[in-house]
């Protein structure tokens, strides 16, 4: 820098009317000292005062955003969580609706088979009653034809002249009969 | 008239430092003058605009807050990638760098206004307080493993005698690089913008049948004007990322 001082000097000092002005020297004390002033008191305002309050506006902004975030993903891990929850409990609702369903039809089978069974065994019954009196009737209908068959048997053999034993023509009877 | 055209038209004279309040120390002049006024304005509205963006809080931020923290994130990132998370200590003066540089160079743009940084005294300043740290923080961190920084491993024994000069003049080459690039950039653009519009306004003086070339001239000003914008914020970004990567040096000397 001195080399341009004395460049400066040099030229100021030839005579020439003009000097360039940033090779005159006069000003350079003064130059020096407000730049020191105004160059000083600027790094400290901003690097005491401005700056830190922008970077802490900015880290600020920084955390917020993040704990946004952070929230965000916990609400939608919630909601995922509520959503599986929910989906369990409509499952075991579902199976609850089937179990109780199944039940019901099984409760109703039941009541069916045994009404059935019942019905049945008063059918059975009451068949097996009429068929006993049928054949109790048959019998006794049976009975009647083989008196009468006897009694014409004998009055058809008194008229031919013959006069079977009683035994031997209910015997007769029996065997033509059956 | 003449003359007095050429000095408005004086493309030199935007660089003039002027006296505004004189002030002298112990036989020093320290006189606030238009450069101080310019450079107090940049930094008042770093402030300012800082200061609001920051004052805000909100977590849904406003407009303002929202570009400032924009501008927040754009320097810790670069601070970040090229420097490393250990970088971040340095996160405040790079941050400060770029903005008082950016500001400076943006109202360099608004006509009548002096550029700050088209003076070598202040990039030179910078550029020296970017190396004083590097190279304070690089013996006090490292002590003196930061001359490893001149000995790249990897590279064969036998070439090191021709490495270790190279590095060390590119090493030393950084504040002169680093102060000129800035210097030379804003004062080249500023001259440029006022010979085209300085042109533009001689031909049109110069006579009816100069007119189509006048806006030819003004033409090239504005499009020249546009190119400045993009050089005064792409002049910022390379001063603060160069010291990210001298930073860097510092924190990592063995590359």
């Amino acid at each position: 820098m001195s080399l341009i001082a004395l460049a400066a000097d040099a030229a100021a000092n030839s005579g020439e009317a003009p000097v360039f002005p940033p090779f005159e020297t006069w000003h350079f004390p003064s130059q020096l000292f407000w730049l020191t002033l105004l160059f000083g008191g600027l790094y400290i305002v901003l690097s005491r005062m401005i700056l830190p309050r922008l970077s802490a506006t900015m880290e600020r902004r920084g955390d917020h955003i993040a704990s946004d975030l952070d929230q965000a993903a916990r609400l939608d891990e919630q909601a995922v969580e509520a959503q599986q929850a929910l989906e369990l409990r409509m499952a075991e609702a579902r199976a609850k609706a089937r179990e109780t369903a199944n039940e019901a039809r099984a409760k109703m089978e039941d009541e069916i088979a045994r009404d059935t069974a019942k019905v049945d065994a008063d059918m059975d019954e009451k068949l097996a009653e009429a068929e006993a009196r049928i054949s109790e009737l048959r019998a006794e209908a049976m009975a009647n034809v083989e008196s009468v068959a006897t009694d014409a048997a004998s009055a058809i053999a008194g008229r031919f002249g013959v006069k079977p034993s009683a035994s031997d023509v209910t015997s007769a009877v029996k065997a033509a009969l059956n | 008239m003449d003359l007095q055209f050429r000095q408005i038209a004086d493309p030199i004279k935007q660089f003039e430092v002027v006296k505004w309040f004189d002030l002298k120390v112990g036989g020093v002049d320290l006189s606030f003058t238009n450069a101080s006024g310019f450079m107090l304005l940049g930094v008042t509205m770093v402030i300012a605009f800082f200061g609001y963006a920051a004052s805000r809080g909100q977590l849904v931020p406003s407009r303002i807050q929202s570009i400032g923290e924009m501008g927040y994130g754009f320097v810790a990132d670069m601070v970040r990638s090229v420097a490393g998370e250990e970088g971040l200590k340095f996160f405040p003066f790079v941050f400060t760098l770029f903005f008082f540089i950016f500001f400076a160079n943006m109202i360099g743009m608004s006509p009548y206004a002096f550029t700050t940084t088209s003076h070598i005294i202040v990039t030179a300043a910078l550029a020296l307080l970017v190396m004083a740290i590097v190279i304070g923080y690089g013996f006090y961190k490292n002590g003196l493993g930061f001359l490893k920084l001149f000995a790249p491993s990897g590279a064969p024994w036998y070439i090191m005698p021709l490495l270790m000069p190279i590095e060390i003049i590119s090493f030393f080459a950084r504040p002169l690089t680093l102060s000129l690039r800035l210097f030379a950039n804003m004062l080249a653009g500023h001259i440029m913008l006022k010979l085209f519009a300085g042109f533009a306004v001689t031909l049109v003086g110069a006579g009816a049948a100069y007119i189509p070339v006048a806006f030819l001239a003004f033409g090239m000003g504005v499009a020249l004007n546009a190119l400045e914008f993009l050089v005064a914020a792409l002049q910022a970004y390379v001063f603060a990322i160069l010291t990210c990567v001298y930073l860097n040096d510092a924190l990592h000397p063995a590359h």
